[in-house]
């Protein structure tokens, strides 16, 4: 039996706090780009519309458990306790970054709080999701691993490779399949076999006969019940999951590629700018997941609208205050480019 | 205390060793540990040694999670070119992780896999891939030349907290030495003089430094003395002995089984037209494999590998008149 059957108050209140500190740092983020330009480098990705899915996912995490998100990585730690001033200031390359400016946007990683680290190699590090997993197995800790990717990386090897794997040791993992439409530019249509034939891509679990399910991930409670029965039958030693979780990116794939000296930023969402499709974006900005759920809060009493107000204003300070810490930290000594090689 | 061992013998020794004194060892791979009867297996248990799928991408890939969060995987690959088909794992994930977290993750594990065998296995399984690894910063590459070095190296690489290439030339399988028994470890990062020699340096790695000893003996009855220093690991490579043998001698010889341009030669020689310009006294030569895939017929893949007779002659080509005059 699944031992959380229903979300006490506080907890649901815990849930939108998470969600909108999400939100308010992916805002933050993009809003450097113009704010700050050339402030970060290189290739960002962002997680504004997933939050439901990785709020209501990570709802059921004992607080042990191991977390492994794709380069796609920002929502994850802040919902895990990282500090969002170390991560913004990892963003900016600086020296009080998480990583210390070695890793960036894609590269986020902090062991400390159970999240080891990326892959920005699509796929990959869903292998690398198994053998955290597999850690836990070997010394029986009692731990899982969450596994979050994008609908893309289903179609890399690592995936089947992993699942196959995975199912045969019984790894304690919950694969969770973040479908948000989009392979980078590419809707989900034009290059999945399930999605061209109509089918949920959690098919996919079949060919590796384990439990696959797919979930309204604009939802966090209906994430939670179905990542609560994966997360069971993981700690139970029953094996792994496969949760396809449906959403929609609000931003596009991710910062425009430019060639410095040409500034970047974010182009419009793929909807509008490559299939020229509005319909469909403003579709799916009216299922805005987190909205939604405050309005719930709002309708079911569990907050009033002056205490939701509170929430909002103090993760937009929270996000704000990891702004400024970012932008007030040294770069790192550029001598330093040859720490960390070796252990 | 040491006894004769085969090459193949010593390895497996090191990874008994080692299992025994970690139980954060774990170790796996395709068709291995298939029985109950399978000897590791009883030893350790299933949780410890497991049998693999086909799929190389998962197999390093798991290795580099598990090795991130607080296990000492050895993955074993059989082939040097089973990793080709899982090269992102290999140089793009395992070498990379623990720089991009800035320190705060270490990937200690170790990639088990036989390379240049030499035996009609024709073009995709006779190769030597180490340059491409070789070259990876964060990433070591160690490949034994004699049984107690393939010993000493496996046990080094296992408690070494960075992903090893662990390479062992099938050739060398049943070749027996003198290994020393319990606890034996060889740096990585240190090269090894297998016969100490003042005319010429001759530098090589694998099955090459039993073709080079063969070869420097050959010479010694035409009274031209050979140092053949085997490097045993090529990252890191210890550049300073090779260095200090060619201030020595001033001349140098490299041995590769691999293609000239995909050799660690290549590398060497770089090296020491940097560090050694000085001190030699005549080109550096390299004998490696002529540039062409390896294949299956025995005439044709002799032909087109290093053998005793072309390093002998290369030797003789650098030492010219000099030295035998002197004889």
């Amino acid at each position: 039996m699944p031992r959380r059957k229903v979300l006490g108050k506080d907890r649901l209140i815990w849930i939108y706090i998470q969600m909108i500190r999400i939100r308010e740092f992916e805002e933050h983020v993009k809003r450097t780009f113009l704010e700050h330009p050339g402030a970060m480098r290189g290739h960002t990705h962002l997680a504004d519309g997933a939050e439901a899915s990785i709020v209501g996912a990570l709802a059921t995490r004992d607080t042990g458990d191991f977390v492994m998100p794709s380069y796609r990585c920002h929502g994850q730690p802040i919902v895990l306790g990282t500090s969002p001033r170390k991560m913004m200031a990892e963003l900016y390359g600086r020296k009080d970054g998480l990583c210390k400016g070695f890793g960036g946007s894609m590269h986020l990683a902090d062991p400390e709080h159970l999240f080891p680290g990326t892959s920005a190699i699509v796929g990959q590090s869903i292998a690398h999701a198994a053998g955290a997993a597999l850690t836990a197995q070997v010394k029986n800790t009692g731990q899982i691993v969450y596994c979050f990717f994008g609908d893309g990386s289903s179609k890399q090897g690592a995936f089947f490779e992993t699942l196959n794997l995975a199912a045969i040791w019984k790894l304690p993992v919950v694969f969770i399949l973040e479908n948000n439409e989009y392979q980078a530019y590419t809707h989900v249509g034009l290059e999945d076999a399930n999605a061209q034939a109509g089918d949920p891509l959690s098919q996919k679990s079949a060919a590796f006969s384990i439990p696959g399910a797919t979930v309204d991930g604009t939802d966090p409670l209906l994430v939670y019940n179905a990542v609560a029965k994966a997360a069971e039958r993981a700690r139970a030693g029953l094996g792994p999951s496969l949760i396809e979780s449906k959403f929609y990116r609000f931003s596009a794939h991710g910062n425009a590629i430019t060639v410095p000296p040409i500034p970047t930023q974010f182009p419009e969402h793929e909807a509008i700018g490559v299939y020229g499709n509005k319909v469909e974006y403003r579709a799916a900005k009216e299922r805005d997941p987190i909205p939604r759920f405050r309005a719930r809060l709002l309708s079911q009493n569990i907050l009033k609208e002056g205490e939701l107000q509170r929430i909002d204003d103090n993760a937009r300070m929270e996000m704000d205050d990891a702004v400024q810490f970012a932008l007030a930290s040294p770069h790192p000594a550029p001598e330093e480019a040859t720490n960390y090689v070796y252990a | 205390m040491s006894k004769e061992m085969m090459y193949g013998e010593a390895m497996a020794a090191a990874i008994t060793e080692e299992m025994q004194r970690d139980a954060d060892v774990v170790f796996y791979g395709q068709n291995m540990a298939m029985t109950e009867r399978d000897p590791m297996l009883k030893m350790f248990g299933r949780n410890r040694v497991r049998i693999a799928p086909i799929s190389e991408t998962a197999e390093i890939g798991v290795a580099v999670g598990a090795a991130i969060t607080g296990l000492r995987p050895i993955v074993e690959l059989w082939m040097s070119e089973f990793m080709l088909v899982a090269m992102d794992q290999v140089l793009n994930e395992a070498p990379r992780l623990r720089y991009m977290s800035g320190g705060q993750v270490k990937v200690p594990l170790v990639l088990k896999a036989g390379y240049g065998f030499a035996a009609g296995w024709g073009g995709q399984h006779s190769n030597c891939l180490y340059h491409t690894m070789m070259g990876i910063p964060g990433l070591k590459v160690a490949l034994p030349s004699t049984p107690a070095d393939a010993k000493g190296l496996m046990a080094a690489a296992i408690r070494d907290n960075n992903p090893v290439v662990y390479l062992h030339h099938y050739m060398l399988t049943l070749d027996t030495g003198e290994v020393p028994d319990g606890e034996h470890l060889v740096p990585l990062g240190v090269a090894d003089i297998k016969r100490a020699g003042s005319d010429v340096t001759i530098v090589a790695t694998g099955w090459m430094v039993k073709k080079s000893l063969a070869a420097a003996e050959q010479l010694a009855r035409e009274g031209i003395s050979a140092e053949v220093i085997d490097p045993r690991t090529l990252a890191p490579l210890d550049v300073e002995t090779i260095v200090k043998s060619v201030k020595k001698t001033g001349r140098l010889v490299l041995v590769d089984q691999a293609p000239r341009h995909s050799s660690a030669a290549a590398v060497i020689a770089a090296e020491v037209a940097e560090k050694g310009f000085d001190h030699l006294r005549a080109p550096v030569v390299m004998v490696t494999a002529l540039d062409a895939p390896v294949p299956y017929g025995e005439p044709l893949e002799n032909y087109l590998l290093p053998n005793e007779d072309k390093i002998a002659q290369a030797v003789r080509s650098v030492v010219g008149e000099r030295v035998r005059a002197s004889a």
